[in-house]
């Protein structure tokens, strides 16, 4: 029994890891934290530094059950990136933060939380940030 | 001063609305592709050549000249914050700048950065107004053999002080010269190399290999290398120095003003040399010598002035003599050479509007890209965020859009991939692109000369040595090519290595 958050270093993605450790214990299963990158800019401000990693890990400590960072600049985009993980580790549920988008942002940018509420194989917990 | 009274002049023919614009456009795009890694003012130039077709001569210069002076400026916004050289210049900016950044400083790196580049750009522009018409007084006077011996001294000077590998040096220029040598011969109407083509024998256009080489090349190689873990950009606020940070800048100022201006003039390689010289000062005279390699101030106020000044230096040999040292000289004297002006001695007086208003838009450019760059550096940080797929796909747009409409002929677009091949090869073997292109330009400019001087010898050799000042740089060339070899056989032991070679691995790798 896995849970796979995916993560990025923005209010969204702290809501996403929140829910995710509460989802973790309830269910008393594994937690795997997913932060990854298309890696085709030099700069991808939602690829956490080594620093964030290590604060993201100081969290987990505290928590009593299993837990893992994975943090990966794969070619593939960030939805494909994180469904790999969900595959990989047969999780139960993925937490994603989820933001308002226009349609024309969406348009242009597609949506990350879309593809993986549609593609993802396993149940989605999808969050949002106490606004 | 009758420079200073051209310069006013100039100056009043600059400040009019549309080429003030031109020149913010200049530099607001120089800034833009100095701040991305990979992409240089020559490229850019060299994209913007077919686009500026329809301009006056003096907007399209204006803006090429914002685009260079930019190009230099923005590569150090990325040095700092990234540790990632935007372009070769501005490697040593990165070793203390980026140190800075990581102590909490990037604001003040930043800022002396960007004051100390205003401050060497300004002094180097003042020095070019009072030492390009001199040399052009000078030039005049010299003949075709010493013409071309000048031309060969400064082929072989930047071939072998560029680089680790010699041989690298002259296989790029070897390449540039046949390139060169494609099409027409001047004075006796044979085609030669053209393979059969008779689009080839009317020569290729030097724009095409240009925007190969560049733009295409450079898109190759990054298609090639596309993917990478993103780097960690360091946050800035708007950019300021406190007192002691002044007191100490200063001097670095000054001093990387004085190294870089003379060696932007000589063909040297650029300003790898004098950026690497100017660090190496700054390290000598640092009085706390723990606080060097740790964040030096120094370290970044030296190397940003001498990178700028010798920007500003290259303008003397190109507008005095027709020579360009660097990869951006030689797209601006083939922007020249595409509006009928050839630079040289005869250019301040038949173009002299065009000269002294290039020459006063430099300075509105500097000063613009001060007032620009100081409160926009956390923004330029920004666009190192645009995917790169989206980039060079813009940058191919025009690449392809460029070379097509030199000539509206399709098989200048087939041109522009086998040069895409060459630029990535040379890119993938380490051979370094200026002599390519120095070649390439200089060559036929050479061979010109050369055919001068035989033709008043009736083909005699001896025609190319009839001049005194033949002779000397004829020497000069035998101590360059000499020298080192001699030095060699003298220690035997591997003395100081020359400034490591900030090449495009380290950028892309």
């Amino acid at each position: 029994m896995t849970v796979v958050v995916g993560y990025v270093p923005n209010p969204f993605g702290e809501a996403a890891l929140d829910a995710g450790i509460e989802e973790a214990r309830r269910r008393n299963a594994r937690l795997v934290v997913v932060n990854t990158s298309k890696g085709d800019a030099l700069v991808d401000q939602k690829f956490a530094s080594d620093d964030q990693l290590a604060a993201v890990r100081t969290r987990l400590d505290g928590i009593d059950v299993e837990t893992e960072v994975q943090q990966s600049s794969a070619s593939v985009d960030v939805a494909e990136g994180v469904l790999a993980v969900v595959a990989a580790e047969s999780a139960e549920v993925l937490v994603i933060g989820i933001r308002r988008r226009t349609p024309v942002g969406k348009m242009l940018m597609g949506s990350v939380a879309q593809r993986l509420l549609l593609d993802a194989p396993c149940a989605i917990l999808a969050v949002k940030t106490p606004a | 001063m009758e420079s200073l009274d051209l310069l006013l002049g100039g100056l009043a023919e600059a400040v009019t609305p549309i080429n003030l614009m031109y020149a913010a456009i200049g530099v607001l795009l120089g800034t833009f592709i100095g701040v991305l890694p990979g992409i240089g003012p020559a490229m850019a130039v060299a994209l913007l050549l077919p686009v500026t077709y329809g301009l006056d001569p003096t907007q399209a210069f204006i803006m090429f000249a914002g685009i260079y002076y930019g190009g230099m400026y923005g590569g150090s916004t990325t040095s700092i914050l990234l540790n990632t050289p935007g372009e070769s210049a501005s490697v040593m900016t990165a070793i203390e700048g980026n140190k800075m950044a990581k102590n909490g400083r990037a604001a003040q790196a930043l800022s002396t950065a960007a004051i100390g580049s205003f401050v060497a750009g300004t002094i180097g522009t003042l020095l070019v107004v009072f030492f390009a018409p001199a040399l052009a007084d000078v030039a005049v006077k010299i003949g075709a053999p010493s013409y071309f011996a000048i031309i060969v001294l400064s082929l072989v000077l930047v071939t072998s002080a560029l680089g680790s590998s010699k041989l690298r040096g002259y296989v790029a220029l070897f390449l540039g010269l046949t390139i060169g040598l494609v099409g027409l011969d001047r004075s006796t109407g044979q085609a030669r190399l053209y393979f059969g083509q008779l689009q080839l024998a009317d020569g290729i256009d030097i724009v095409v290999v240009a925007v190969g080489v560049f733009a295409l090349g450079e898109a190759l190689w990054v298609a090639a290398h596309l993917r990478r873990r993103p780097v960690q950009v360091i946050p800035t606020g708007t950019p300021f120095m406190g007192r002691e940070d002044w007191a100490r800048s200063w001097k670095p100022w000054l001093r990387g003003t004085a190294l870089g201006f003379p060696f932007g003039a000589i063909p040297a390689g650029g300003a790898e040399t004098p950026t690497f010289l100017s660090y190496i000062l700054e390290r000598r005279l640092a009085k706390n010598n723990g606080e060097f390699g740790n964040g030096a101030i120094e370290g970044v106020a030296g190397p940003e002035a001498a990178n700028n000044a010798s920007a500003a230096g290259t303008f003397v040999p190109l507008l005095a003599l027709g020579l360009p040292v660097t990869a951006t000289a030689s797209i601006l004297l083939l922007a020249f050479q595409n509006y009928g002006i050839q630079p040289g001695p005869g250019l301040l007086g038949e173009q002299a509007d065009l000269v002294w208003t290039l020459l006063a838009s430099l300075l509105i450019g500097n000063t613009m890209l001060l007032v620009l760059n100081l409160p926009l550096a956390p923004l330029w940080a920004k666009l190192l965020q645009i995917p790169r797929p989206q980039l060079y796909a813009g940058i191919l747009f025009f690449a392809s859009l460029g070379a097509y409409s030199v000539n509206q002929d399709p098989f200048d677009l087939f041109l522009l991939l086998i040069f895409g091949v060459v630029g990535l090869s040379i890119r993938r073997f380490g051979i370094p692109v200026l002599p390519l292109i120095l070649g390439l330009i200089l060559g036929p400019m050479m061979e010109a000369k050369m055919r001068e001087a035989l033709d008043v010898s009736d083909g005699d050799l001896s025609g190319l040595f009839n001049e005194s000042l033949a002779i000397i740089v004829y020497v000069i060339i035998a101590l360059v090519l000499l020298a080192p070899l001699a030095l060699q056989f003298v220690r035997r032991s591997d003395g100081p290595t020359g400034p490591s070679e900030p090449d495009k691995e380290k950028v892309s790798a």
